[in-house]
């Protein structure tokens, strides 16, 4: 036997840092239209393939195009453009809102408007999404007062959940929208759960559940997916790959796996990629999914690939980590942007009418926010009171906490 | 010597550390390239190679799982917690794995391993940017715990800590890491770079584990506090005027018996400090301590000044917070009863 070589380890790295020349054309995608669609009953062992690809429906002359085209009329996507458009302008207002000291904390969406829209409008009232915090378009497309969303944010006298989340960490049961947890992927598994519960009752909803790709290196994902595939719990398993977790690039929680959609192969989970910023692509994968949900199918894995244009959150500097042309040079575009070429291509719609949309959407994201400014902002006007801190952690509240809050003055 | 944060402090505990001895390693999310979310690792990875500070995937259970791993071979992990509030998915590794090798193994593997996370709240972080779980550790056979109030002390004691061959948790109030917050959120916080304590000698030292400190003599009331609350305690007894005598702690677990008997013994009365919500906190265990190690010396019963027994609020930050006035009123109780 020879002497043995030293072992070395091993940490990945992305291929560029602040400074260099992002460069994504290595990066392999499919060409819009060239995935097959499979019937939604096909053997998960039959459909290995769709994992290490990319759906694509929008091609570069903005035609739809392809299998997985043609789901959806003029005027729903006119109104998803529109959601996109809403959530962008709520992102600009809300950002800047916090820059101005009104709230203590934002997240915005820029570039991942598509995924949780898009979704939105695949979904039957009464299905339930287990959030997490970049997915404010499924409250937008799906109907939520954007007056509750803001009071939410400013922890202010209408702030339906009383002042004690974190802005952005909105719930609405009655909008299938799950409390957001600020702890990462814990909900992953409580979708399955909820699906599994569903089922056992022989109810006819649905469940979605949604994680970052980062986030998918918590345990929680993995044991949301033994579960799903155990008990086939009807629900779509949602991963937005936007390719950073804060400074940290995919490939640190993705390792060797060739995607994070190939991580359901082992489950026997079917797992699909997707273009993220492709509203059509998105949508007909997630129609895909959920009816396969719907008819007792069982899981089904999707990955968004997309790319996370802002920052982090209000407290993150993205500069610091990666060059600041990344986003440009990302090769799937803007999701606005390619849905608006899109309905242009189609006839109804007009750079004319997009600034139109633009300002009128803009106007009335202000409108609701001066509403919501007159109900109070973080630090000045009326909020909610401290006796609302005492109340909701128990049914009842029992007799140690009244007693702190009488000795708090409450 | 020096001024520093206690981001440098600590930054600088880690490098002194890192060059003394290669089995120390440091590790965790966003810790590698980028530094830490609050900069504690900042240069490191540049400095020491990405084998001995590197990034994590999202996974605490992982970060201390393999760190258990890596000291029970033999090196020195210092990882990384990016909130205390996220240590629960590793709070098995913690506790059923750390804290417990070398009992069950009869010294046969050890775990000398240092968990860092940022505690404590006044930064409007909500429910998972603010919480204090120092009493999920104490309560564990085989933990050390540690919660530093200054840069001096946050460097010696994190030195100390990773020198130290059994697990210790090492907690950061993150409303220190810039200056000595003492709970009065509407006025500026005097910077570290103006406080003696900011005071950092260069190169090695230590701060013994489970020896407190005295930051303020007095004679008419004992304050226990550690962290944030030590300077929170300071404004209450000024603003108060009454003689408190403020023990910071340090070190929670094991804790210096010696120091808080022979002060309480000396004053007769007990106010114990903590962000934490009250019931099963620490302060508990300090006041079943006084109790039954100063009986006889106790003029007033022990009282307990700490968060509310509810989830950290975001709006109600303030409400929630023990500051100087309720810490004052507590001084005043005590001193009247
Ligand atoms: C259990 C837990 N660990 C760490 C964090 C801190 N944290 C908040 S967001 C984040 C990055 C998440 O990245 P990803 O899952 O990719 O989602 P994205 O933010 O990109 O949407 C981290 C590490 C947390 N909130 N919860
Ligand atoms: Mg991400």
């Amino acid at each position: 036997m020879t002497d043995p070589r030293p072992l070395s380890f091993h940490v990945p790295a992305p291929a560029v840092r602040p400074g260099g020349i992002p460069d994504f054309s290595d990066v392999p995608i499919a060409r819009a239209g060239e995935v097959r669609r499979p019937e939604v009953d096909t053997a998960p062992e039959d459909i290995r393939d769709l994992a290490y690809t990319i759906i694509r429906v929008l091609d570069r002359q903005s035609e739809a195009v392809g299998p997985w085209a043609g789901l959806l009329g003029d005027d729903e996507l006119i109104a998803g453009l529109r959601h996109m458009m809403t959530l962008r302008a709520f992102d600009a207002r809300m950002q800047m809102a916090q820059r101005q000291g009104k709230t203590s904390f934002y997240m915005q969406h820029t570039g991942e408007e598509a995924v949780s829209c898009a979704f939105r409008t695949a979904l039957e009232p009464g299905d339930m999404n287990f959030p997490t915090y970049r997915q404010a378009g499924l409250l937008i497309a799906g109907g939520y007062p954007m007056l509750d969303m803001m009071c939410q944010i400013y922890s202010n006298e209408l702030d339906p959940l009383k002042g004690r989340q974190l802005p952005v960490m909105y719930s609405s049961r009655e909008h299938g929208f799950f409390s957001i947890s600020g702890n990462l992927a814990t909900q992953y598994i409580q979708a399955v759960g909820w699906a599994m519960a569903s089922a056992m009752r022989r109810d006819t909803r649905i469940a979605a559940g949604w994680i970052g790709d980062g986030s998918t290196a918590e345990s929680d994902f993995h044991a949301a997916l033994v579960f799903a595939s155990t008990y086939k719990a009807p629900v779509v398993l949602n991963i937005v790959n936007n390719q950073w977790a804060i400074s940290t690039f995919q490939g640190i929680a993705r390792g060797g796996s060739g995607t994070f959609a190939a991580r359901g192969l082992g489950f026997g989970i079917p797992a699909l990629r997707v273009d993220g910023n492709d509203y059509l692509a998105v949508h007909a994968v997630a129609k895909w999914a959920v009816e396969r949900a719907r008819r007792n199918l069982g899981p089904t894995l999707v990955e968004y690939v997309t790319y996370r244009v802002g920052a982090h959150s209000t407290s993150d500097d993205p500069s610091a980590y990666r060059p600041k042309t990344e986003s440009d040079a990302w090769p799937l575009g803007d999701p606005v942007l390619r849905l608006k070429n899109h309905l242009i291509r189609r006839g109804v719609w007009s750079e004319e009418r997009h600034k139109q949309g633009e300002a009128e959407i803009m106007a009335s994201v202000i409108a609701v926010q001066k509403e919501a400014e007159s109900h109070g902002t973080l630090h000045s006007g009326p909020h909610p009171s401290a006796r609302d801190m005492f109340e909701g952690v128990y049914e009842e509240t029992p007799p140690h906490l009244r007693r702190q809050r009488q000795q708090g003055g409450i | 010597m020096s001024r520093r944060t206690m981001v440098e402090a600590i930054r600088d505990a880690l490098d002194i550390s890192m060059q003394r001895d290669e089995r120390v390693v440091v590790f965790g999310e966003d810790v590698g390239y980028f530094g830490g979310v609050f900069r504690c690792t900042q240069g490191l990875q540049q400095k020491f190679g990405a084998s001995r500070c590197f990034d994590t995937p999202i996974s605490e259970l992982g970060i201390v799982g393999a760190a258990v791993g890596m000291a029970a071979y033999g090196l020195r992990p210092c990882v990384e917690i990016q909130f205390a509030d996220y240590m629960y998915p590793a709070y098995d590794q913690i506790v059923s794995e750390a804290a417990r090798l070398r009992y069950r193994s009869n010294g046969q593997f050890t775990a000398p391993l240092v968990v860092r996370m940022p505690t404590g709240g006044g930064i409007f972080g909500g429910q998972t940017h603010s919480q204090s779980p120092e009493a999920l550790f104490t309560h564990v056979a085989g933990l050390k715990t540690v919660v530093p109030s200054n840069p001096h002390d946050a460097k010696g004691l994190l030195i100390a800590a990773i020198e130290d061959n059994d697990p210790v948790i090492f907690l950061e109030p993150k409303r220190l890491y810039n200056g000595p917050f003492d709970g009065h959120h509407d006025r500026p916080v005097t910077p570290w770079a103006k406080h003696p304590q900011g005071e950092v000698p260069d190169g090695h030292y230590t701060v013994p584990l489970g020896k407190a400190a005295i930051r303020r003599a007095g004679s008419a009331v004992t304050v226990l506090a550690y962290g944030t609350m030590v300077y929170v305690a300071e404004a209450a007894a000024t603003e108060t005027d009454i003689d408190a005598e403020i023990v910071d702690l340090r070190t929670l677990l094991p804790y210096d018996l010696e120091t808080i008997a022979a002060s309480v013994e000396k004053t007769g009365r007990c106010v114990v400090v903590h962000e934490a919500t009250m019931t099963s906190g620490f302060g508990a265990e300090l006041s079943a301590l006084v109790q039954e190690n100063c009986f006889y010396h106790l003029e007033a019963p022990v009282v307990r000044v700490t968060g509310w027994d509810t989830p950290y609020p975001h709006a109600q930050e303030w409400d929630y917070f023990p500051g100087p006035a309720r810490v004052g009123r507590a001084l005043k109780a005590a001193m009247e009863a």
